[in-house]
Parts: C-alpha cells; sequence; structure tokens
C-alpha cells in the first residue's frame, strides 16, 4: 500500500512541529531544565530572594599607609581598643599571656636599625601603631603545615583558617614583627558577656591569632576599623589622616598617592618579605 | 554434662549482666526530643538539613574563609549570608541554641566543637 503525497506531507509537517516543540516546552517547564544557570544570568528568572551584600571593597593588593606624625596615644588607643572590641579579642594583663592584633611600639622598635642617636626627640616620643605586615612575600605563610594561614591570591590579606590552625607556632617563630598571638588560655573568661561582638567568632585556646586586615568588614564594603576610627579622630583634630588604607596596585589610590608624595619607611626591609603596611615618619 | 548447674546459673547470670541496658530501661519513658523549630521562618536553607547540616556548614566555611566567597544560593534562587552566627542562629531562625542544636547533639552525644569559638546567642538564664 503506498502512501500518497498528501499523507506523506501531512505526517511531514506534524513531525517537524513536535520536533521543534519539544525544546521549547522543555524550556518553558523551568524544572526541567538540566543546566545550572550562572549566577550573573539568574535574574532573567526569578528576582533574587533574601540576603545581598553590601557592595565589598576589592583591591588585588590591600596596604596601610601609617602616617606617624598624625598619630598620638589617644587616637593610637582608640584604635586598638576599637579593633580589638569588634574582634572579640580579649584584654590580659599578662604579657606572656595577652593576645594583640594592633598595638604601639616604640620608635626604635618599629624601625630597628633605622634609628640613630640624632633622631629628632619628638619621634621617638611618637606611637608607632604595628600590626600584622601582610607581608607578599608571608614567612609565615611557607612554614604553617596545615595551611591554615595563607595568603589570599585575590587581595593579598594574609589569613588564618582558625578551623585549620593545630596551634604549633610556627608562624609566631617565622613572623620577624612578632605580629601573632597564641591563645595560652581561654580568650571567653577575659571576655564579659556585654563586651562580645554576637557577629564575630571568638578563639579557643591552643590557636594563633592575629590581625585580619578587616576581611569580613571589607566584603561589608566597609573599611578596616582601626582606619575608620583613626580618619575620625584625625578629622576631630584636624590633622592629616593618621591611618590610610588603599590598593597598591591602583596607581590613583590614596595609598599610592600618598608614597609617591612623602617619604616612607617599612619594617625590616631588608628580610625581604616585602610588608604591605607603610610608614610615613 | 560436668558441673551443669554451675554452668547454667553461670550462663543465666552473664545473659542477665549483658541485658543490663534492656531491663534497667524497661518502663522507662522514651526521651522526646523538643526541638523548636522557628516560628517566622519557615524554610530552611536547604531540605532534609537534619542528616546533611554538616556538610552544608563545611561548605560554608571552606567558601567564606578560604575563597572568600559569603553568598550562598540555594535551588530555589534564594540568597543566604554564609554564616552560622549571623544567620542560622539569626533572631527569625534558630535563635536558641539549647532549643535546636542541643537537643539532637545531647541526646546522641555528639560534641561538635562550633561553639568553643562561634558565639551561640544570648538565652535568658532563667530557660536553664
Amino acid at each position: 500500500m503506498g502512501v500518497d503525497r498528501r499523507k506523506f506531507l501531512k505526517l511531514a509537517g506534524i513531525t517537524a512541529l513536535g520536533t521543534a516543540a519539544a525544546p521549547a516546552a522543555k524550556v518553558l517547564a523551568k524544572e526541567d531544565l538540566d543546566f545550572t544557570v550562572s549566577e550573573k544570568l539568574l535574574h532573567f528568572f526569578a528576582k533574587p530572594e533574601g540576603f545581598l551584600p553590601g557592595e565589598a571593597l576589592t583591591a588585588t593588593r590591600w596596604a596601610m599607609v601609617v602616617n606617624v606624625r598624625s598619630l598620638d596615644h589617644e587616637i593610637a588607643e582608640a584604635c586598638r581598643e576599637a579593633c580589638h572590641k569588634v574582634h572579640n579579642v580579649p584584654h590580659i594583663e599578662n604579657p606572656k599571656h595577652e593576645i594583640k592584633w594592633i598595638w604601639e611600639e616604640e620608635y626604635h622598635n618599629a624601625l630597628p636599625n633605622q634609628e640613630h642617636e640624632f633622631v629628632d626627640e619628638k619621634i621617638k616620643d611618637l606611637p608607632f601603631l604595628v600590626l600584622c605586615n601582610h607581608c607578599y612575600e608571608p614567612p609565615c605563610v611557607r612554614v604553617c603545615p596545615t595551611r591554615a594561614t595563607f595568603k589570599r591570591e585575590t587581595d593579598g590579606i594574609v589569613i588564618m583558617d582558625m578551623h585549620r590552625c593545630i596551634g604549633c607556632r610556627f608562624c609566631m617563630a617565622a613572623c620577624p614583627f612578632g605580629a601573632r598571638s597564641f591563645n595560652w588560655v581561654d580568650p571567653r573568661k577575659y571576655l564579659p558577656e556585654d563586651e562580645q561582638n554576637m557577629e564575630y567568632p571568638t578563639r579557643m585556646p591552643g590557636v594563633v591569632e592575629k590581625c585580619n586586615f578587616c576581611a569580613e568588614r571589607l566584603a561589608e564594603g566597609q573599611i578596616p576599623r582601626c582606619v575608620e576610627v583613626a580618619q575620625e579622630l584625625s578629622k576631630e583634630k584636624g590633622r592629616e589622616p593618621a591611618l590610610v588604607f588603599g590598593d597598591l596596585d591602583d596607581p590613583d589610590s590614596e595609598v599610592r598617592n600618598l608614597l609617591r608624595s612623602r617619604y616612607s619607611l617599612r619594617r625590616k626591609p631588608a628580610l625581604g618579605t616585602n610588608p604591605n603596611v607603610y610608614y610615613i615618619v | 554434662m560436668y558441673d551443669g548447674g554451675k554452668v547454667i546459673t553461670g550462663l543465666v547470670i552473664g545473659i542477665v549482666l549483658l541485658a543490663f541496658p534492656l531491663w534497667w530501661n524497661l518502663g522507662a519513658e522514651e526521651k522526646k526530643l523538643d526541638i523548636k523549630l522557628p516560628k517566622k521562618e519557615k524554610k530552611c536553607v536547604e531540605p532534609n538539613m537534619r542528616p546533611n547540616h554538616m556538610q552544608v556548614l563545611d561548605l560554608w566555611r571552606d567558601s567564606v574563609v578560604r575563597t572568600a566567597n559569603r553568598v550562598y544560593i540555594n535551588e530555589n534562587g534564594r540568597r543566604f549570608e554564609m554564616s552560622l552566627q549571623n544567620t542560622c542562629m539569626s533572631d527569625n531562625c534558630h535563635a536558641r541554641k539549647t532549643e535546636f542544636c542541643d537537643q539532637c547533639h545531647t541526646y546522641t552525644g555528639v560534641d561538635p566543637y562550633c561553639w568553643d569559638c562561634h558565639l551561640p546567642p544570648k538565652e535568658p538564664k532563667e530557660t536553664m
């Protein structure tokens, strides 16, 4: 039995319609999508619901400039206090157990081998705010056996993964700046409940900690707490900002402009760790 | 059988001793888990969290700490900040650790070290 031309054309038409309709139906029925939608395209399908982070501050090489002549003990102390408060850093009197992320140092300790006997007396009294230098070549990262401390590839911040730290303290031996503290005692004993920042964790005994350049604040679009406080207070006192934060890889950033216009020093440059914290004296 | 009586008595005593947990708890009330689910928020980050929450938390911590990605998007396209303290334990969700986490963890005898560092939400003392 032969198929006549009329029947053949009908069948061909229906088949063509069917093959065209199948993928269209698939797209229309959203559940059947068998590819994952990239985050950037998500808004085509549905408006994202829920948490939207603030515009994060990003850079490829974060750095800080400390303008020491704008500092005084009051500003330095305010910076230390503000930093330690947001990061739940306990205040422990015993110097063997103390934890510090940012603190005051004297000139000859902050910039050793760069002092001489005829330096201006005023400079000797200035509070040098010191913190983790977030070195470009961090020795702490090289020695960490668990890679608990690592340099973030994206922005150069040297950061700690507290979940991985086994408390071996190699990093403390490796750091030439003493920027790391070990939790010999339970830090919560020294953190009264009403002084805890509930949005940030504490630490447990047996881990090392240090400044994280406020990575958690940068993610929400805020500059580091110490810089914020120092700039407020410097403004009140009518001085140049005592702390400046920015991206070294951006030639127009505030830090690069400062480093271009003023002469700056770094701590222990001969060790080759390449600190990202600069001092204008 | 030599000493049959002694052997059988010994066996019986042995079996009774081995079955201690069974007969000791006989008639005791079955422990009921008193898990309080959040009132305001009806949907958790992912379905079936009871057996899988540790994997989610593990993924979150690695994502936040190691790759600095803090936003989690679930199957329905809803976004969450990846944070135990600020998302899971927020006021809208599991605002009381003793009424949620501790219920199962105490019952099953697991002691996760989350709270060695992470701060559980403040709870009024009289609930203890």
